[in-house]
């Protein structure tokens, strides 16, 4: 699997995409924290965030006894980066040309 | 859209197809931050004590002070942003490097800002611009070249 497959699998859950918003709103929790907001076993939001760890969306540090997570959006930036911009950019000069046609015409 | 609150500890990490020394280096030396760090030059000795700079053109945009150099695994330095009066005015945060080699000749870079406590408007500045520079920096390791949309 690549990089990116790993990314865009863990991104292919919606769980996994609200454990991400939960902590782009707050960095750095517990996984009992994001537990208390979630419908799930202890042990399902742990293996959520190995998804998402193994993706590295998420990276973990060490506090005293505590393991917080934290929102990795490098990620996300390298498959911008990778799969949006590139088409954005046709669509912006495909734009540039209608307008520009438009304009001639007028 | 929510918006991300200003965290005091920041932490970003990227897989990079290099060695921990290619990374060192890219971190480490001028020729490579230009192509990545916003056009910037550093500038250090990387002995514990001495300056950490960063500088474009004749100004010098973040200052600091290296706590520790381990090459090619640790760089931990102190951090104030120069390029904003009221992130000047805020005291220094830290900056920690991490390098680890991974199987399959991939080496993890991880860079936790932290200490941020005391630095609102630098959180908020940097947030957003690490991860520019990592994407940055993993492009110019495994390509050479730098991202095409560099000084946007």
């Amino acid at each position: 699997m690549t990089d990116d497959d790993r990314v865009f699998r863990a991104l292919a859950d919606p769980t996994r995409r609200h454990l991400l918003d939960r902590l782009f709103e707050r960095d750095g929790r517990t996984l009992t924290e994001l537990e208390s907001e979630l419908e799930m076993t202890r042990f399902g939001v742990m293996k959520h965030l190995r998804v998402l760890e193994e993706a590295g969306l998420v990276v973990t540090r060490r506090q005293g006894r505590e393991k917080l997570h934290y929102l990795n959006p490098v990620p996300i930036r390298l498959i911008h980066d990778r799969w949006i911009d590139k088409y954005r950019e046709r669509q912006v000069s495909a734009l540039a040309d209608l307008k520009s046609e438009l304009e001639d015409t007028a | 859209m929510t918006t991300m609150t200003e965290q005091a500890t920041q932490v970003y990490a990227v897989f990079i197809r290099a060695t921990p020394e290619q990374v060192w280096d890219a971190i480490t030396k001028p020729e490579f931050t230009t192509k990545y760090f916003h056009g910037t030059k550093i500038e250090s000795t990387f002995e514990p004590g001495t300056p950490y700079l960063s500088v474009a053109g004749s100004d010098t945009v973040v200052d600091g002070e290296i706590l520790e150099s381990d090459p090619p695994r640790t760089l931990k330095h102190t951090w104030r942003a120069l390029w904003d009066p009221e992130t000047a005015a805020e005291p220094h945060s830290r900056v920690t490097w991490e390098i680890e080699p991974q199987e399959g000749g991939v080496t993890k870079l991880t860079v936790t800002h932290d200490q941020l406590e005391a630095a609102p408007k630098t959180a908020e500045s940097v947030a957003g611009g690490w991860e520019y520079v990592l994407s940055g920096l993993k492009t110019v390791l495994e390509t050479g070249e730098p991202l095409s949309t560099q000084g946007m």
